[in-house]
């Protein structure tokens, strides 16, 4: 919107007054149109259904119609700044909404975490200092660096493997439903369901499944979640890969089905075995997605919480960064510390943004 | 391409409804609360049910000229009073059911929102600029911080002295003042709730068959608890598993045990910070916990099984038949994790027992102080309205709760433990409110829970665990 | 064509159906002991394991042995002529084919078992029927009344949940799809810083956005509409699906935007018309992803909409439900199991977009 009112200032010669006209209207109206529904959703006492399907419908065609106004507006455009604006109308929202609700809080933390707890002195780099002294944060910052590369590797190796039996398997759908599954379970319940896994309890009857099997073994019955320090990391890290390969799973699966089948059958013709097939051209083939995949769970373990939280609570030894960020921010109500920590994962994530930088500098050339 | 995207769409849309119609005829009503009166076990004669809920309300001691009168006399009609705090369930409900009455009398809507991650979230709340015009703080220490910040409306403003005192005990009014922006204290809240926690729990019937008596002293407890041993059975049921807040019942039992070997001045250095969780009282106060905790004859499925029991299903060993435990230290809330429709007379609780006679038997408390962020009028007449046990009626009568206010009815309590308690706290030798609930967070909510948990699971030794509790203090 | 090239694949080889069929098991046993969970009564739970309801061999009392109610337990224990030690009657002791375990050790009863094939096979709707209806409490009222009220059910909830989840699953999948198709094949000014901070936000927990956010929303009178979480939940997961979409569309082959341009099409209609569909096995994925987020999130929801029942969404009503005894197991289970009910119900929906779109094979190397 900004990018479109500025150049016409610039290029008003050969702006007709119709389409500056539009290029202001446009973009009003649409603010005009979409206040009014807001306001009469807020003030509505409609039955829950109905508001939710109303809600729902102009949610969707309300961004719709934003982008195709906006996109019809700079259409008329002559045909110089048409090529100039229409990326901006196309990243524009996305760019926007970023910059107001998560880069500028961003920022703001960047700005908190040289403060002390109540944001009322500045003390430079010391809460970094306390950091990475503090033995508890430290016992963060090494289970964190387990939960990256455990789980990373974990996911990523089960994921492809799942993803290239089941293309091969004679129950594909059945078994990708059944890895997929876990993800569509919340947090809350993946800790019962987990829970009955490891729950340990005085005397004979367990109902915890890894506790049942051992015992037939004749083993004693463990805390596995508590006791074990520092193994119960591990244990929480099974959580997340059950959870998540089927994230991978499904990205792998569509990537390898993507892979030219004459590729594949030249392969064989050629007489190379289905393992040398895999590593010499396929995983070349899909290293993108392999590259994009792993981005998404490295940042997702570099942010892991939930599992956590609901498991132990950040006890027994298993603190990661983000439950120590969340207690220091919201329970200790240390802005100081809370907001260094969040700073930490954002240092953590660099040479990650670098290597996907380098991609989109190969990749995106036109 | 396109078609096929509809068509699939539309599955998911049937998918959706058809989930949606399984849904609305399994609940039968769609979210509303609806009430069905059973009456089957009700008490009350017809005269009593025909009382309205004004007349109720007018019983209370209501100060002239205050927000409270004009607001029963109709002023604030169809005003809205927001509540956040962190009750949920059944808790909820009875909370509900006490104001009812004071809804009706007033016209004044008390919109209630409960969550479970209140702690977290009130810090949100109130520095984005949506506080609620009243909060349930079960911990003050957690209240301190907005105190400090300027955010709380100090009640003293409108609440006259006199009054408050009427209300409330001198201790719960000195326990409400806190520092406020420049430094000067003011009355940060009324205190709504509270809990004993000072409570040894036992299944009266079976404790009877074997013939155990009631200890006055630690030596007597410590005597049956090994009699108890010689018995086959371990003698205490301990759990100190809450999730996050893991560890929080070692505290309380060491606070119990502070208050017990020194001081109450000690206790109160201790909880403002000058007493060191390295100094030996401390230490000592430990050890005597450890006594008990750490002889796996002693305690019901050993060491490693406190980290692990939820201090909720700590309680259930007791009431097995026959009882796997037999003592469990805990505070009055606990009735409501007893199994279902045990009867009252099954259970009982004595006081936990004096260890040294210089000290008593001192009763550990802990409570629920309720501040107020929007300053409007009807806001004003809920927060006096909450300074009465009126405001508590149907959570007493309920049970699972101890009103911290005066003037209770004797006959308003569930049965006789719970107007026990009531007289426990009015009569004990000494008062202290809930240490780990008063020290900052990062103390009270932090190092103080890991550090006992890390103790306990024997991560770290005594020492070790002291100064990583103590290490919480320094900023 | 596709279809003819698939055909000599070689499928289910014994070995490949063997592997992947373990893992199938593995990754189904958690889930499997949800569902059984969730239809056993709430004692059985916490009782035995869910596992017992499968038939196995186990140990059942055949008669009781009374001993003499002053037998010392510190010395050795005569039972039916043999002695044992306290501990190994503790444990239960076999002799023959039977096993001798204290059955009430104070009133020095032993119980006498055999090994029997069994299973626990206690099954019940009861938490289902509390979980949609809503549960039952007692409180006693101030005239001395005992009432029952009905907590609400999850019929509401679940409404307010689809009004918040799928425009916040639309939205930023439509913004970030703009914005990646922009990002892999126009030329701009700021493509590349704009980048890099869309993958450094990827790792910004959005606990941090929370206060600021909050802030805002109260000044603007955003708080607590479903326009202000679409907003939130949109911005929370764009740098995720920005990433995304922009690997799937940067994949995509050259060849194909040139025709189209010289064919005179605009980027509006590229994108509309050649990017969406082509698109599709990742926009399904990603929608699948994003509608899982929302429908599971709690944190946002609760600071941004509150916990109120008539706003409240699904995951709210489920933690609730817990309460304030942590120890609701059996709720917890039926629960979690209705939770997921659409979610995979979206999932098997989409599933057969997984698979590559039409020009499927081409890949940009």
């Amino acid at each position: 919107m900004d990018a479109g009112n500025e150049i016409n200032v610039r290029g008003k010669q050969r702006f007709t007054p119709r389409l500056i006209l539009l290029s202001i209207l446009v973009p009003l109206l649409n603010l005009g149109v979409h206040t009014l529904i807001f306001l009469f959703f807020r003030d509505s006492g409609l039955p829950p259904m109905f508001n939710a399907l109303l809600a729902v419908i102009w949610g969707i065609f309300g961004i719709y119609s934003i982008y195709f106004s906006l996109n019809w507006v700079v259409e008329q455009y002559p045909d110089k700044w048409k090529e100039r604006v229409t990326p901006y109308v196309f990243v524009g929202p996305a760019v926007l909404l970023l910059g107001w609700l998560l880069f500028l809080p961003t920022l703001r933390t960047l700005y908190l975490s040289f403060f002390n707890a109540d944001s009322t002195k500045f003390v430079g780099l010391a809460n970094f200092g306390a950091v990475f002294t503090d033995r508890l944060l430290l016992t963060a910052l090494r289970n964190n660096l387990m939960w990256v590369v455990i789980g990373t590797l974990a996911c990523v190796i089960l994921g492809l493997l799942v993803a290239v039996l089941a293309d091969r398997s004679s129950f594909e759908r059945l078994a990708k439903a059944i890895v997929f599954m876990p993800m569509a379970i919340s947090f809350v319940a993946a800790g019962v369901i987990w829970k009955f896994i490891y729950y340990y309890q005085p005397g004979d009857e367990q109902i915890g499944l890894l506790n049942a099997i051992i015992i037939q073994f004749g083993f004693q019955p463990q805390g596995w979640l508590s006791m074990v320090q520092p193994w119960n990391n591990l244990f929480l890290i099974v959580i997340l890969v059950w959870m998540q390969t089927g994230f991978a799973m499904v990205i792998f699966s569509a990537a390898i089905k993507g892979i030219p089948e004459d590729m594949l059958e030249a392969a064989r013709m050629d007489g190379a075995g289905e393992i040398r097939i895999f590593f010499k051209i396929m995983l070349p083939v899909i290293s993108g997605t392999v590259l994009a995949v792993t981005t998404t769970i490295i940042v997702f373990t570099l942010k892991i919480f939930d599992v956590v939280m609901i498991m132990t609570g950040g006890q027994y030894g298993t603190e990661v960064v983000a439950t120590e960020f969340y207690r220091q921010l919201f329970m200790y109500q240390n802005a100081g510390y809370g907001s260094t920590l969040a700073i930490v994962l954002l240092i953590a994530v660099i040479p990650v943004i670098i290597l996907n930088v380098r991609q989109l500098q190969k990749g995106g050339n036109l | 391409m396109k078609r096929k995207w509809k068509k699939n769409g539309s599955m998911t849309l049937m998918m959706v409804l058809l989930f949606s119609v399984v849904m609305s005829a399994c609940s039968g009503n769609t979210g509303t609360t609806n009430s069905s009166q059973t009456g089957t076990e009700g008490t009350g004669n017809p005269a009593a049910t025909t009382t309205s809920g004004a007349d109720l309300i007018k019983t209370a001691k209501v100060p002239a000229g205050s927000e409270l009168e004009k607001a029963l006399n109709g002023e604030y009609k169809g005003k809205k009073v927001t509540m956040y705090g962190p009750f949920v369930d059944a808790d909820e409900q009875k909370f509900n059911a006490s104001i009812k009455a004071f809804e009706e009398a007033t016209g004044i809507d008390i919109a209630y929102e409960g969550s479970k991650e209140f702690e977290a979230t009130i810090n949100v709340r109130v520095n984005g600029g949506n506080a609620p015009d009243i909060a349930d703080f079960p911990q003050p220490g957690l209240l301190e911080g907005f105190v400090k910040s300027g955010k709380v409306i100090d009640v003293a403003s409108f609440m006259p002295d006199d009054y408050m005192k009427q209300q409330y005990q001198q201790s719960w009014l000195d326990m409400a003042k806190m520092a406020g922006p420049d430094n000067k204290d003011i009355t940060a809240g009324v205190w709504a709730r509270s809990s004993v926690k000072s409570l040894v729990w036992y299944n009266k019937a079976a404790f009877e068959e074997a013939g155990y008596t009631v200890p006055k002293t630690w030596d007597e407890m410590m005597k049956l608890t090994d009699q108890i041993a010689a018995d086959g059975d371990p003698a205490w049921s301990v759990g100190i598993e809450s999730g996050a807040a893991t560890g929080w019942p070692a505290t309380d039992w060491l606070e119990d045990i502070m208050l017990r070997t020194t001081t109450p001045e000690n206790y109160d250095k201790w909880v403002s910070g000058e007493l060191p969780f390295t100094d030996p009282i401390v230490k000592n106060a430990v050890t005597k916990m450890s006594d008990i905790w750490f002889n796996e004859d002693y305690v019901y499925g050993g060491r490693s099984s406190i980290v692990t029991t939820n201090f909720g299903d700590a309680v259930k060993p007791l009431f097995t038949d026959p009882p796997k435990a037999w003592l469990h230290r805990q505070a009055g809330f606990i009735v409501s994790f007893f199994p279902e429709g045990l009867p009252a007379d099954q259970y009982d609780w004595f006081p936990f027992p004096s260890i040294d006679e210089k000290y008593g038997t001192p009763a550990l408390i802990s409570g629920d102080i309720y501040a107020m962020f929007n300053d409007r009028p009807e806001v004003r007449a809920v927060m006096e309205f909450f300074t009465t046990a009126e405001s508590l009626q149907s959570w007493v009568k309920s049970g699972g709760v101890t009103p911290p206010m005066n003037g209770t009815p004797d006959d308003w309590f569930a049965n006789d433990q719970e107007r026990r308690m009531s007289e426990f706290v009015q009569t004990a030798d000494t008062i202290r409110f809930d240490g780990s609930d008063l020290m900052p967070g990062s103390v009270g909510a932090g190092t103080f829970w890991k550090g006992m948990t890390d103790y306990v699971s024997g991560t770290a030794n005594l020492d070790e665990a002291m100064q990583e509790i103590q290490s919480g203090w320094k900023k | 064509m596709r279809k003819k090239a698939k055909a000599p694949r070689r499928k289910g080889h014994w070995l490949v159906n063997l592997i992947l069929g373990i893992i199938c098991v593995v990754w189904f046993i958690p889930t499997l002991g949800l569902l059984i969970s969730s239809v056993r009564p709430a004692a059985d739970i916490l009782q035995t394991g869910w596992w017992t309801v499968i038939p196995h061999r186990q140990w059942e009392s055949v008669s009781q042995i009374k001993l003499d109610r002053e037998t010392d337990l510190r010395k050795p224990i005569q039972v039916n002529g043999q002695t044992f030690q306290d501990d190994q009657l503790k444990a239960g002791v076999e002799v023959g084919d039977q096993r001798l375990i204290w059955e009430n050790r104070r009133s020095r009863t032993v119980d006498v078992q055999e090994k029997k094939w069994g299973s626990s096979t206690n099954f019940t709707l009861q938490n289902y029927e509390t979980v949609l209806g809503g549960k039952e409490y007692k409180i006693t009222q101030p005239d001395g009344t005992v009432q029952t009220e009905q907590g609400s059910g999850m019929g509401r909830s679940f409404w307010n949940t689809i009004a918040v989840v799928v425009p916040s699953t639309v939205i930023p999948i439509f913004i970030a799809s703009f914005a990646a198709y922009a990002f892999a094949w126009l030329k701009f000014k700021g493509r590349k810083a704009f980048f890099i901070v869309v993958i450094a936000l990827l790792v910004v927990p959005l606990q941090v956005a929370l206060i600021p956010i909050l802030r805002d929303y109260t000044a603007l009178g955003l708080n607590g509409t479903y326009f202000g979480i679409w907003m939130a939940h949109t911005a929370f997961g764009l740098p995720l699906i920005t990433y995304f979409m922009y690997n799937s569309i940067s994949q995509l082959p050259k060849d194909l935007f040139e025709s189209a341009f010289m064919d005179g099409a605009s980027n509006f209609t590229i994108f509309s018309k050649l990017i969406l569909p082509l698109s599709v096995p990742a926009l399904a994925s990603i929608c699948i992803f994003q509608f899982l987020w929302v429908w599971n999130d709690y944190l946002v929801s609760l600071i941004f909409l509150g916990s109120q029942p008539e706003v409240q969404v699904l995951s709210m009503s489920i933690a609730n439900l817990v309460g304030s005894r942590g120890s609701d197991w059996h709720l917890l289970t039926a629960a979690a199991f209705v939770s997921m009910l659409t979610p995979l119900a979206v999932f098997f929906a989409l599933q057969k977009y997984f698979v590559r779109g039409l020009l499927g094979g081409s890949v940009k190397g």
